[in-house]
């Protein structure tokens, strides 16, 4: 249902349009910038409405957004994603439903959207290789979907995976991690609130870099649990495995939420530094849950998010 | 070395190596370091005008990583070119180590200064984060390879012990590849690459049926 959750950032955080689109021009009269590497919003807008409250935090631009992203499918660079992701076509789509639910199946994408709420959600980012952002998604609620299919009562988790296609994903080509991308998340933060899935940011559709035509954005996790470009939803009993994790379990743990006291073994994860402030850009200190503590903090009451981590 | 045939090698490739080793001998060692200015600048000035992206520190500290590791491996090269193809960089050679420490230092200034930042995350980087300490560890052992890359230390060395402290370069590359890899996110190709072609060309070095490295 969509409403339930209120951001403590405001519409008024976000860069209006205008000021983003006049930045975009300049950097394509600049030249380097523009040469087709960066794909322009789509005509359409999808009038999400707008959920507002809170302050203090402002939007990256759609620039930011969408030339600096980790989709490894289409390659390691950061900058590959908005080179490359263009080649993955969106159009149809689908996602596979099944396991513990009471009407499993193939569903259109046109078919998930028609009864939901499509609603702005500003959020933090916090990527594990310490970068942050905040991106102003269009989405719902991922509960909204669970509930229509009906998820069953000996569900415990629900597994996702990423689309694997070889002839539009050149960076699968090599085995960075095994593919396909999978990832996963409890039930309960599954039905959270804060959990969406996002189909736009700054109300245009997702870019293909940024997990188009759906994705799921989790604000408190480090960004790899966001997974993109969703193919396959599966609920099941035990907690799956996931991409990262199956990579290095030490490093990235099934709940990775954002923890400024659980290092990553291989760098701190006191400190973060947003995108976009250039040259000089100061870190800041990572909040616990990436600041969305009062809203979940409850869902791990009494773990070690040391251990748990 | 005086140019002469090696196995294989025709009078006409004779020719040629003497013509680009007369071209070499041309080159001072200045103009390396000259050179050698350039391309920092040029990150500089990219990483300034957003022509690195959105966040130039990493992608700054990256660019510079990677340059001192591709002059490491030239550095390491010079030899092994000389040996088969009898091209001659040899007189250039302690240009591009030295050009090479300063790509190292100007790698580890943008991580300290740019980066990390906070003092006390350094530290603890340094001794807790292994592919920071392996890194520092290549630094350290390249400043007294910096510190005697001038002709007075060669004299007061003597060339047996001035090449034997020089030797150091081989654990050096070594350390600066391994940090590469250790660093990367998932199974990535590039980092291999690196480690690949410095580990062929410190086989070179070793003298098999002796087994020892010369």
């Amino acid at each position: 249902m969509a409403g339930r959750y209120k951001s403590d950032l405001n519409w008024s955080d976000v860069t209006p349009k205008d000021v983003w689109l006049n930045r975009r021009k300049l950097m394509a009269g600049a030249g380097a910038m523009a040469l087709g590497s960066i794909a322009g919003p789509a005509a359409a807008s999808l009038n999400a409405r707008k959920t507002a409250y809170g302050e203090g935090l402002e939007s990256n631009t759609w620039d930011e957004i969408t030339s600096y992203n980790n989709f490894y499918e289409f390659g390691t660079g950061k900058d590959d994603p908005s080179r490359y992701a263009g080649e993955l076509t969106t159009d149809p789509w689908a996602i596979e439903i099944g396991g513990l639910v009471d009407r499993p199946g193939s569903y259109g994408l046109d078919d998930i959207l028609k009864d939901v709420t499509l609603e702005e959600r500003i959020y933090r980012l916090r990527c594990v290789e310490r970068w942050a952002m905040v991106v102003p998604w269009v989405g719902f609620e991922l509960a909204d979907l669970l509930d229509r299919v009906g998820v069953q009562p000996s569900a415990k988790y629900v597994a996702f995976e990423t689309a694997l296609r070889p002839e539009e994903m050149r960076g699968v080509r090599f085995p960075v991690i095994e593919w396909p991308y999978k990832e996963g998340l409890r039930l309960d933060e599954a039905m959270h609130p804060l959990t969406i899935l996002a189909t736009g940011l700054y109300d245009e559709p997702m870019p293909n870099q940024n997990g188009a035509p759906i994705r799921v954005v989790v604000p408190w996790k480090y960004g790899y649990k966001s997974i993109k470009s969703i193919v396959k939803i599966t609920l099941v009993e035990e907690q799956p495995p996931t991409a990262w994790n199956e990579y290095s379990a030490h490093e990235y743990g099934f709940y990775s939420n954002v923890n400024p006291d659980r290092d990553h073994p291989r760098w701190s994860q006191k400190y973060e530094r947003r995108v976009g402030g250039g040259l000089f850009a100061k870190q800041t200190p990572t909040a616990k849950f990436n600041g969305y503590g009062e809203e979940v903090a409850h869902l791990y009451a009494g773990m070690d998010l040391i251990v748990n981590h | 070395m005086p140019d002469r045939p090696l196995p294989g090698q025709g009078l006409a490739q004779v020719s040629v190596v003497r013509r680009v080793n007369r071209a070499i001998g041309l080159v001072p060692p200045l103009a390396i370091y000259v050179l050698a200015v350039l391309p920092p600048v040029l990150f500089l000035w990219q990483a300034q005008t957003g022509r690195l992206g959105v966040e130039p520190i990493k992608a700054l500290e990256h660019e510079l990583g990677e340059l001192a590791l591709q002059v490491l491996i030239a550095t390491l090269a010079v030899r092994p070119v000389n040996k088969w193809t009898g091209i001659n960089f040899l007189k250039l050679r302690r240009a591009f180590g030295v050009v090479t420490f300063f790509y190292v230092l100007l790698h580890l200034l943008v991580w300290l200064v740019l980066d990390v930042q906070f003092l006390d995350q350094i530290w603890a980087d340094i001794v807790k984060r292994p592919y920071i300490t392996v890194g520092m560890g290549a630094f350290a052992l390249m400043i007294p390879l910096a510190l005697t890359s001038n002709n007075l230390s060669l004299r007061k060395l003597g060339p047996i012990r001035w090449r034997r402290l020089h030797r150091l370069m081989y654990p050096v590359v070594l350390l600066g590849a391994i940090h590469f890899v250790m660093l990367s996110k998932g199974f990535q190709l590039e980092p291999y690459v690196y480690l690949g072609v410095i580990l062929a060309l410190l086989a070179t070095r070793v003298r098999w049926a002796e087994w020892r490295v010369a």
